[in-house]
């Protein structure tokens, strides 16, 4: 089942997305699934290792065509990550497919000793992840998976916040030959553009908007809402604010976060994750040690508590992660006067 | 008898082997391996010396008839895969690779030491190991993928895992033993260390694993039962023909601190580094029985 409700755009958000030309595209799932499909077809070493998932993964199809490089291991998630370490050491490139908030938590030590720690080349996929699944709770929420993983030596973590961010990002670990986790979420997202002029690569940021009033530094689902706060600032107050894709989580673009926090007069980090040990800490970090002080900074995440309940788009709405929220968020920092540094 | 065995002087051995070890020669080389063991715990003030003797025979016969592997071709594809999930008991796994010459033995001096490889659980920094292990539970899964690989891949290669019987209660080990018998792969090859002990006590009185044959034999596994310290019934279990379409248990019921008289089946020798007194007297009465065989076996 998936959440009964609306959009999480609002009609002042669609009707911007649609003025700066954005359109909408699929989920990001369902580009996996299509991208994984293609290198499947070309190479019998790829194979997509799933846990009863091959449904919520949009592996049906795939498993059709080529039942051999589709193994299902039932509901078992430990197994699935240490089957799929196993079948990586002897040459396979493999694709391990099972809900975040199992996959990075259940089979947490398997991630960490047989995939990490062993350097075996295994990509887990991480779906329907952040709330994605919304009202079925805070079982099947994976608002941990950047702070565990972070945590780990040796996996890089990537949440593409659009197709062309999730097709690249499933080529490239195919071909890195080192642990990954790729994050996905099964709702329909705009496509970002901009695809010509930065090419994907892990570990380095995308800005999708030049600005110095403000920047957002967004990763994943939320890139969005914070490229439409930018432009109705723009429209509303005459703001100049940059767009930070940042996709790596790990590794991490240190170069462009401590720019964004030099160049523009406040930084606001947004993430579909708790606030402990995500994006805004690794943001935070990463300029605190760059010697700047007195930036202003806010983190926009899901904050520690009772997570509250509703479809994924009442969620973001409920904790501001939304154009509207964000705009809110931005017109409150950039009202506080700047620290005396 | 198996197809791929042969007899010399009424002993099983592996035609394929390129040792072709006596049963004798193999049960001088286990007196070597256990003097080795202790005397590199004692080097190192650490180590987990019940498990390490209680599965040394396994891992000597292992090594010296069954796996192709060695340390010219390490690398090959079509080696076999051994992993051993009770990674603790590494001191056995390290002198049996220096034996088989993947290192020097004198690089045990090392051991537990700052910037040393040879830590207290197996790592593929150490040449010969096939898969970091410690965190108990993993190896089991670890070996379904390989296995799985080899059929995906249509190669002869076996894949062999050490287990122990404490271990068996992490839940882990049965996902991966549902799944090894739904693929049926008959080319993995599981061992249980049975030796009984854990580091609370009894496996019976901790958390009772037994009937293990029953467990094993349910769960689609084809299983066999041996004394864990017989060469020949090591080699028979490990070289058997493989059983069409099912995965291969072997329970070996060993004795934990074997060949050390004042270990073998005390539970505080789990991890345990012996005293001066008892380390001489132990490596005194290694080398009497040592210098016995020898003089036999010459």
């Amino acid at each position: 089942m998936s959440a009964p409700a609306g959009s999480m755009y609002s009609d002042a958000a669609e009707s911007i997305a649609a003025e700066l030309g954005l359109r909408k595209g699929k989920a990001n799932l369902e580009v996996f699934a299509a991208t994984v499909e293609e290198l499947a077809s070309k190479d019998r070493d790829v194979l997509a290792v799933v846990s009863d998932s091959r449904g919520s993964g949009k592996l049906g199809p795939f498993g059709e065509r080529y039942p051999e490089q589709l193994i299902e291991l039932g509901i078992a998630e430990q197994n699935l990550v240490g089957v799929s370490a196993g079948l990586a050491s002897a040459g396979k490139k493999v694709f391990a497919v099972s809900p975040a908030c199992f996959l990075s938590a259940r089979s947490l030590e398997q991630i960490k000793n047989d995939v990490a720690y062993s350097d075996n080349p295994v990509t887990l996929v991480g779906i329907s992840a952040g709330v994605s699944y919304g009202a079925l709770g805070t079982t099947h929420h994976s608002l941990h998976d950047f702070a565990v993983l972070r945590a780990i030596n040796n996996i890089y973590v990537v949440c593409p916040a659009d197709n062309y961010e999730a097709r690249e990002a499933v080529r490239a670990a195919a071909a890195l030959g080192t642990p990954v986790f790729l994050r996905f979420g099964k709702a329909a997202l705009y496509d970002l553009g901009s695809e010509d002029e930065q090419a994907f690569e892990f570990g380095k940021a995308r800005v999708l908007r030049e600005g110095s009033d403000l920047a957002f530094i967004a990763t994943g689902e939320t890139v969005i809402h914070a490229l439409l706060a930018a432009e109705w600032l723009k429209r509303s107050q005459g703001l100049d604010v940059r767009v930070v894709d940042l996709h790596s989580i790990k590794p991490f673009d240190t170069d462009a976060v401590v720019a964004a926090a030099r160049e523009c007069d406040a930084v606001i980090t947004v993430e579909e994750h708790m606030i402990n040990g995500g994006l805004g800490d690794a943001c935070a970090s990463a300029i605190l040690e760059s010697g700047l002080s007195g930036c202003r900074f806010k983190r926009i995440a899901i904050p520690d508590e009772y997570t509250v309940t509703g479809s994924q788009a009442d969620i973001f709405r409920h904790y501001g992660i939304t154009m509207e929220g964000l705009v809110e968020s931005a017109s409150r920092l950039l009202a506080q006067p700047a620290a005396v540094s | 008898m198996p197809d791929n065995c042969a007899r010399r002087d009424g002993e099983l051995y592996l035609k394929q082997s390129p040792m072709n070890y006596t049963d004798e020669q193999l049960k001088l080389k286990s007196l070597r391996l256990r003097r080795s063991v202790l005397k590199w715990v004692k080097h190192a003030g650490a180590g987990h010396t019940g498990g390490s003797l209680s599965c040394i025979d396994i891992l000597n016969v292992l090594y010296n008839r069954i796996l192709n592997v060695s340390p010219q071709d390490f690398s090959s594809p079509d080696r076999d895969r051994y992993i051993q999930s009770k990674g603790h008991s590494v001191e056995a796994l390290f002198v049996v690779l220096a034996d088989r010459g993947f290192f020097q033995e004198s690089e045990l001096e090392t051991m537990c030491r700052y910037q040393s490889h040879f830590i207290g659980h197996p790592t593929r920094k150490v040449p010969g190991v096939e898969q970091n292990t410690g965190g108990l539970g993993h190896g089991l899964s670890i070996g379904v993928g390989t296995a799985l690989a080899a059929e995906l891949d249509k190669k002869a290669y076996r894949t062999f895992v050490l287990l122990g019987d404490g271990e068996l209660a992490e839940g882990s080990n049965w996902e991966a033993a549902m799944s090894a018998a739904h693929y049926g792969l008959d080319n993995l090859t599981a061992i249980i260390d049975c030796n009984s002990l854990q580091i609370a006590g009894r496996t019976r009185d901790v958390m009772n694993s037994e009937p293990l044959g029953a467990k094993w034999s349910s769960f689609g596994w084809s299983v066999s039962r041996i004394d864990g310290h017989d060469y020949g019934q090591l080699t028979e279990a490990l070289a058997a023909p493989l059983k069409e379409g099912q995965p291969s248990m072997i329970i070996a019921d060993t004795i934990k601190g074997s060949g050390v008289d004042f270990m073998e089946g005390v539970g505080k020798w789990h991890h345990g580094v012996p005293n001066d007194e008892e380390y001489s007297g132990a490596m005194a009465a290694f080398d009497a029985q040592l210098s016995e065989l020898e003089g036999v076996l010459s």
